[in-house]
């Protein structure tokens, strides 16, 4: 089975949120990347599928040479090799078509990405990938069993959850769930000098247009001071939720 | 060139996301100058979309389960029949699972989490969040059908009398090779995804056992419960109710956090929510910092007497 990891290198969660140029720009000034944690959920998966079913695991960013820290810690958990389309990831629609591009190539059995990246929150790029490609399609996926060409998934619904049977050709918008945190794994230093010898291929290619145009970016408002009540004074809180804050 | 929005149903009723967005899609169509169409699926009624500005429904009536590529293939083919150039979906698993499907049949731009009505009809320019709420970003679509995902509980019920003159919609659907074969789900709770209330717990309940009080809380105030990362990772409560970066988003009126302190993953994926309450007796825990009205006190005491007070509160503003 050959399998691709779709890796998104994003903002760590504690980073601060700035922009520079008038507001148009995010400011990556002192900020940390790091593997999008649904997608690390997808990776760890794949190494399930790697060590008991004998697949080969690719992993793929779409970015400038400042990925590539975030791909070689891809390869030190354990991916066998990685492909870094040298584009700006200007929106989700331009990157499902690089992806898309580089998944017809390589004639993958299934493609993981993480159900959506923690920077953009679009969720779209592994929708618009299966549709791209004409393959079957789980997201928010919380569970991945594979036999054969069979492929049985739990998504995570409103309410619930439901399970959906398919098959190969399958892309998968992966979350927690697909392994739990504790089974995620700290390359070692074996495999962080394992993967400086595997293979890191970049592609050159066309520069997509972007169906959409970030014009700005904004901040929300500055949050007022927390308003204390005290514990014993419990008709104020329902005061202020139903006259102040109108919510109840 | 009217507006088509997916107004989404359970067991024929609408969900109230379905209703948000159609009174969504009323205030772009006026914008437009045009009319709002509404697709459902499997509705016997769907008078109900008058209330907020369905001008016509198209109901197909001939697909059984959900099915993520049949249903985005019919949302494509009546945005065609219809003529749409917008195209607008709810924030909900379903219509996120669809959207992006849609696009790439519409050769259409999307763009999800949209917090307000377009700014702008040319370029067409809509505001949506970013960075998991840290931040907000306007963002201009230039294809000529547009789809958009409206955020939840961002633009409300909007009363806006119509005709919502019913058509069956039969057209040929797309065959696919995934089907559902059981789903687990409870059918008498508020969803996350539907409430307009959330009262979520962490580790400050100190036992699955503790979640009675929650329960009741939640039910007074017509609330989904949830829970934080840890309680989901001890087993506690099921992982569809963990709300966080790595969980569910929430996007409710008001938020109500009892015994959770506000790891920044939490916060994260809760900003959304207008209003804030944190229940929590060490008044160091960050939540305070993020919250909008706090009580320093201990849950076991503090949440029975609120269970009390709003029965009391309820029976008066009835």
């Amino acid at each position: 089975m050959k399998l691709l990891v779709c890796i998104s290198h994003v903002p760590d969660t504690t980073s601060k949120i700035n922009f520079t140029e008038g507001d148009t720009k995010f400011d990556t000034t002192g900020v940390q990347f790091v593997i999008n944690p649904n997608d690390e959920f997808g990776l760890t998966r794949a190494m399930w599928f790697k060590e008991k079913q004998n697949a080969t695991v690719d992993v793929i960013s779409v970015g400038g040479a400042e990925t590539e820290p975030t791909l070689r810690k891809a390869l030190a958990i354990g991916a066998d090799a990685a492909i870094r389309v040298n584009a700006e990831a200007t929106d989700g629609q331009s990157v499902a078509t690089y992806l898309a591009a580089a998944a017809k190539e390589g004639q993958y059995d299934l493609i993981i990405a993480g159900r959506e990246s923690i920077d953009y929150n679009g969720g779209m790029v592994p929708g618009m990938l299966a549709a791209m490609l004409d393959a079957n399609f789980v997201t928010n996926c919380i569970s991945l069993e594979i036999d054969g060409t069979k492929a049985t998934a739990i998504r995570e619904i409103d309410g619930g959850k439901e399970t959906i049977s398919t098959v190969l050709p399958l892309v998968i918008g992966g979350q927690k769930g697909l392994v739990e945190e504790s089974d995620l794994r700290i390359p070692n230093m074996r495999g962080i000098m394992m993967a400086r010898k595997k293979p890191l291929t970049v592609i050159e290619t066309a520069t997509e247009t972007s169906e959409t145009h970030s014009v700005s970016f904004e901040k929300p408002a500055p949050r007022g001071a927390v308003k204390l009540v005290e514990a014993d004074n419990i008709d104020e809180l329902i005061n202020l939720l139903h006259n102040e804050a109108k919510v109840i | 060139m009217p507006v088509l929005v997916y107004t989404e149903s359970d067991q024929g009723k609408f969900k109230k996301a379905a209703l948000e967005v159609a009174s969504y899609g009323k205030a772009v169509a006026e914008a437009m100058g045009t009319s709002l169409t509404a697709l459902t699926f499997k509705v016997s009624d769907a008078s109900e979309l008058g209330n907020y500005g369905v001008d016509k429904v198209l109901n197909i009536n001939s697909t059984n389960t959900f099915n993520a590529k049949i249903y985005a293939d019919a949302i494509k083919q009546a945005a065609e029949k219809e003529n749409a150039t917008v195209v607008i979906l709810s924030a909900s698993a379903d219509s996120r699972y669809l959207a992006p499907l849609v696009s790439v049949g519409l050769s259409a731009a999307y763009v999800p989490n949209v917090v307000a009505t377009p700014s702008n009809l040319s370029p067409f320019t809509v505001k949506r969040t970013a960075f998991t709420n840290k931040a907000f970003c306007n963002t201009e679509l230039s294809t000529a059908i547009k789809i958009i995902g409206v955020s939840n509980n961002s633009f409300g019920l909007i009363e806006n009398k119509a005709a919502a003159h019913i058509e069956e919609f039969s057209p040929s659907l797309a065959t696919s090779s995934t089907s559902v074969t059981s789903t687990d789900k409870a059918s008498d709770k508020v969803t996350i995804a539907d409430a307009e209330i959330v009262v979520s717990a962490g580790r400050g309940l100190k036992g699955p056992e503790n979640w009675g009080m929650i329960e009741e809380l939640a039910d007074v105030l017509g609330a989904a419960t949830a829970c934080s990362k840890p309680v989901s990772d001890l087993g506690w409560r099921s992982h569809s109710e963990h709300v966080g970066q790595t969980g569910k988003p929430v996007a409710a009126n008001l938020y109500i956090a009892i015994g959770i302190s506000g790891a920044i993953q939490h916060l994260a994926g809760i900003n959304s929510s207008k209003i804030k309450v944190v229940i929590n007796t060490d008044p160091e825990a960050p939540f305070f910092k993020a919250a909008d009205y706090g009580i320093v006190g201990d849950a076991f005491e503090v949440v029975p007497k609120l269970i009390e007070k709003l029965k009391v509160f309820k029976a008066q503003n009835a």
